[in-house]
């Protein structure tokens, strides 16, 4: 510790007037926000479940949601962690048809095996991030700019490596997107043991370790959310994912591939958001700069290094992308950039920065991909879609402010 | 009523929030004069000055503005703009890519059914140029001219609004010996023309050569009005009694302080203005703190105080930095905030919901934003550690917040001061630079905060204690540096400190100081 001023124990009782549950809450404002995001998801959920006549659940189409809106949630993840450092990503839709290309060109022209074309793929796709990061970062040009820039410069190489199209792709290579776990364990009845495995090993971390992060914070004297509170947060996450799991496993193919790549980034960089000092200090400088500079925090690193990892999962979704389209097409990407900002803004990032979780980016992303399946199961005309989402993006944030201002935090 | 007055204010009263800023303070200024108001940074001046203009809307204070012979009540200053009061700031109100012209006339556009016409607009704009004296065209950008020709525009600004009573708040604080003289001249032959000025100014030598009359303004209370040009001159011994000499009431803990060997010195410090590169903020500043010393930095607003403060602490204010820092004895490079803290340094900011907090992120994570190394293993924060820490922090400063967990934003004032302290603390620093570690929070957290100085001093670290109020200083510091137009125009020792003593090399003119 840096001073001697008398340490006293921590384990003694935090002395003060007892906590109202108001003042306890008052420090979770985060996590209030966090179960809202979840809220409209279920609402919007249970709504076209109704509109659609229960096809919306339906286990092929659950599978499929998440095989068709995998590159968002990729692409979010990265974009929050953008958003949150006060910046923006114009470029990820061209960075995807870029990399799609080159990735695509590596397996069918010079033959590399599909592992390393996927290798070559996140490398492209950081060394694009680190061109853009030197000149946001170490030049100084706003990132509206220079990813503005790239967002033309990259759909122009796009165009020039892809031409049309390049198909032909190795099928191992196509089941990344379009792939199932195989059903290694046989069924029961319709289940599939595979992925009832996963759903129950999903629920059990997920109780240890909220409990274990309960127990520490008791331990600690720290605010814990009241009891009630956290076991009805628990059952319904043992339910969703249950639920989840059940349906999946009804699926034609049980737990797309896709689904266990996006959980396993969901999970890292929850923690590097939460957990680590690169995350702190992207929060930080989104909540303000000058802080943080004087705190010592290198801005410029920060910054770096944040297009450097949105230029990789730019990468990886268009590695995904094209893997399921089955080849690379100069025009892919479209407006990619638009859906995964959205889906931040959806949920609960803030357009100053400091504000904005991985979880919530996920579930923004989610909502998007829900109401695009519903309103297609439904028969809509696919540009009522596009109006429809513009509309939602809209309100989420408009409700949000209004939340913000009723709350007196402006 | 006197018709040889235009103004009269009659004891107003301003209170922000509880606080009262000015107490039944009265100015009478006479038609055609120059009168100036001088006083401590915080005297209330400034607010004087925002009550008169309406920036402070009638209903807001208590009392009764005089204007021309007839009670007014501006409720913005739009109104008393239209009754012929300019108020000009400090911080000059131009937009800085906009030509003179379009500047001399923004929000008053020369214009007919909407339509700009810009041969008026510049033929108007040179007319009055020429009035100020200077010598541009009026579709040079704003950018492209100094300060002191700024000011100019501003004043041109102000002429074009038929102004009969001027106020200018600290008009040559950031200029150049010529431009003020030219600033000066020009006021004076305004008043020939019949136009009233109100200076608010700490140049003493300024004030006796332009002023008539000088009202001196002291904790919010008028103290007394001279006439500059009475048989008995004015001297500025005689001025700085009545600026000084706030009351010593404030209670200060008691501390017998340790020296240790000398951890820091500075020698020959050089900062340039960032933008105004021409213009030195500090000169040949040469300071030193030992181990277990508390040393104060007393200055006038524009002294340089936090400038010298910044540009220390890894180069964060000015340009072309010159001089050369010593820690323990060895020179060193601060070249940026990294290196600053390494070398054991710490800064906490005297704006600290600007520079000092992320104030939507919590009180936990504010505390360790600047030592989070300390917390982690291989880039991980062990939250555990963190929370005991913050918590720590929290009972031995005694910050008032529920739980650590609470945005720093929500706290008051005074414990999100204690939060940029303990931030400080945490980081474990050799010298400590706390500027205004104070400003704006109560008198009795001010008490805790003196026990922590005193208590920072007591385990070895030098702390360098920058704070606009003399009786402060002079409670906490155990030497104090006092600056004046950036340079250091005295050092005092405890046994020697009294304000006016401070107060007359914190108005020293630069150039009167023997090298």
């Amino acid at each position: 510790m840096s001073t001697d001023l008398n340490l006293t124990s921590t384990n003694q009782p935090v002395d003060g007037p007892r906590l109202s549950i108001g003042q306890r809450m008052q420090g979770l404002g985060s996590s209030a926000r966090q179960y809202g995001i979840f809220g409209a998801l279920l609402v919007i959920i249970l709504l076209f479940q109704l509109l659609t006549d229960g096809r919306l659940l339906m286990p092929n189409n659950v599978a499929a949601l998440f095989q068709q809106n995998a590159y968002v949630m990729v692409l979010a993840i990265g974009m929050v962690m953008v958003i949150v450092a006060g910046h923006i990503d114009l470029s990820v839709g061209s960075v995807v048809a870029f990399v799609g290309g080159v990735v695509a060109t590596s397996m069918a022209s010079w033959g590399l095996p599909w592992m390393v074309a996927v290798l070559l793929g996140l490398a492209v796709g950081a060394v694009v991030g680190a061109w853009q990061g030197f000149w946001i970062a170490y030049v100084g040009i706003p990132a509206f700019i220079v990813t503005l820039a790239g967002m033309l410069i990259f759909r122009g190489l796009a165009l020039a490596i892809v031409g049309e199209t390049i198909a032909g792709l190795p099928p191992a290579f196509i089941k990344i997107a379009k792939g199932s776990l195989p059903n290694v364990l046989g069924f029961l009845g319709q289940m599939d043991w595979v992925t009832l495995v996963i759903g129950i090993a999903a629920v059990l971390a997920i109780a240890f370790s909220q409990l274990r992060a309960r127990r520490s914070l008791h331990k600690h004297n720290l605010t814990v959310e009241p009891v009630g509170l956290f076991a009805v947060k628990l059952a319904l996450i043992a339910l969703g994912i249950g639920f989840l799991t059940v349906v999946l496993s009804k699926s034609a193919g049980g737990t797309p591939i896709i689904l266990v790549i996006v959980g396993v980034l969901v999970v890292g960089y929850t923690f590097v958001m939460g957990r680590t000092v690169f995350g702190r200090h992207i929060y930080a400088i989104g909540g303000n700069r000058q802080a943080a500079r004087l705190s010592g925090v290198d801005i410029r690193k920060i910054d770096f290094w944040i297009f450097v990892n949105i230029g990789m999962l730019a990468g990886a979704a268009a590695i995904v992308t094209t893997s399921r389209a089955g080849a690379a097409v100069a025009a892919a990407g479209d407006s990619f950039e638009l859906d995964a900002i959205a889906a931040c803004f959806i949920g609960g990032a803030a357009v100053t920065g400091g504000i904005g979780r991985v979880s919530g980016a996920i579930v923004g992303a989610l909502v998007m991909g829900v109401l695009n399946m519903g309103l297609s199961i439904m028969g809509v005309d696919a540009s009522w879609v596009k109006a429809i989402k513009g509309l939602v993006l809209l309100l989420a944030v408009a409700f949000d402010l209004v939340n913000k201002r009723r709350a007196g935090t402006q | 009523m006197d018709t040889d007055n235009i103004l009269e204010m009659r004891g107003i009263t301003k209170r922000f929030s509880g606080v009262v800023a000015l107490d039944d303070v009265n100015l009478v200024v006479k038609r055609g004069e120059i009168h100036a108001i001088c006083g401590e940074n915080g005297a209330g001046k400034s607010t004087l000055m925002n009550v008169l203009s309406g920036i402070y809307p009638y209903g807001s204070y208590e009392g009764d503005i005089v204007y021309e012979g007839e009670p007014v009540e501006f409720r913005g200053i739009r109104d008393s703009e239209r009754k012929g009061i300019v108020i000009i700031h400090q911080e000059l109100a131009l937009s800085p890519f906009l030509s003179i012209a379009e500047n001399i006339f923004l929000g008053n556009e020369q214009a007919s059914r909407g339509v700009v016409d810009w041969n008026r607009t510049n033929a108007n704009a040179a007319e009055l140029l020429a009035r100020v004296g200077l010598n541009e065209r009026p579709d040079t950008r704003i950018v492209d001219i100094g300060v002191g020709k700024q000011q100019l525009v501003e004043i041109a600004k102000a002429l074009s609004k038929e102004v009969r009573l001027l106020i200018l708040d600290e008009p040559t604080a950031a200029l150049n010996d010529e431009d003020s003289a030219h600033l000066l001249g020009l006021i004076r032959e305004l008043k020939d023309h019949g136009i009233t000025s109100i200076i608010i100014s700490h140049k003493l030598n300024e004030l006796r050569a332009i002023a008539d009359t000088t009202t001196i303004i002291r904790d919010g209370h008028t103290i007394d009005t001279l006439a500059m040009n009475g048989e008995v001159p004015v001297t500025e011994e005689h001025l700085i009694r009545l600026m000084v000499g706030r009351s010593m009431d404030n209670r200060f803990p008691d501390h017998v302080a340790h020296f240790g060997e000398e951890v820091l010195r500075v020698e020959d410090w050089t900062v340039h203005h960032p933008v105004d590169q021409g213009r030195k903020v500090v000169d040949r500043a040469s300071i030193a703190v030992r181990r277990g010393e508390i040393v104060g930095l007393a200055g006038l607003m524009g002294a340089g105080r936090t400038e010298l403060a910044m540009s220390l602490f890894g180069r964060t204010y000015g340009a072309h930095i010159s001089g050369q820092a010593y820690k323990d004895g060895q020179p060193v490079e601060l070249r940026s905030v990294h290196q600053a803290i390494n070398h054991g340094l710490a800064y906490a900011t005297e704006d600290r919901k600007r520079f000092g907090l992320n104030l939507i992120d919590t009180v936990q994570h504010n505390i360790s934003a600047a030592a989070l190394r300390k917390l982690s293993r291989r880039g991980v924060v062990d939250r555990r550690e963190e929370g005991k820490v913050a918590e720590q922090y929290r009972r031995e400063l005694n910050i008032k917040t529920p739980t650590v967990a609470v945005l720093a934003g929500k706290l008051s004032g005074g414990n999100q001061q204690k939060v940029v302290l303990s931030k400080w603390i945490f980081a474990d620093p050799d010298v400590l630079i706390l500027d205004e570690p104070t400003r704006g929070i109560d008198v009795g957290a001010k008490y805790e905060i003196y026990t922590i100085i005193n208590r920072l001093a007591d385990e070895g670290k030098g702390v360098i204690f920058i704070s606009s109020e003399l009786p402060e200083l002079i409670g906490v510091c155990d030497r104090i540096y006092a600056l004046s137009q950036g340079v250091v125009t005295g050092v005092v020792d405890r046994a020697d400190f009294t304000q006016e003593l401070l107060m007359t090399y914190m108005t020293m003119d630069k150039d009167g100081i023997a090298r």
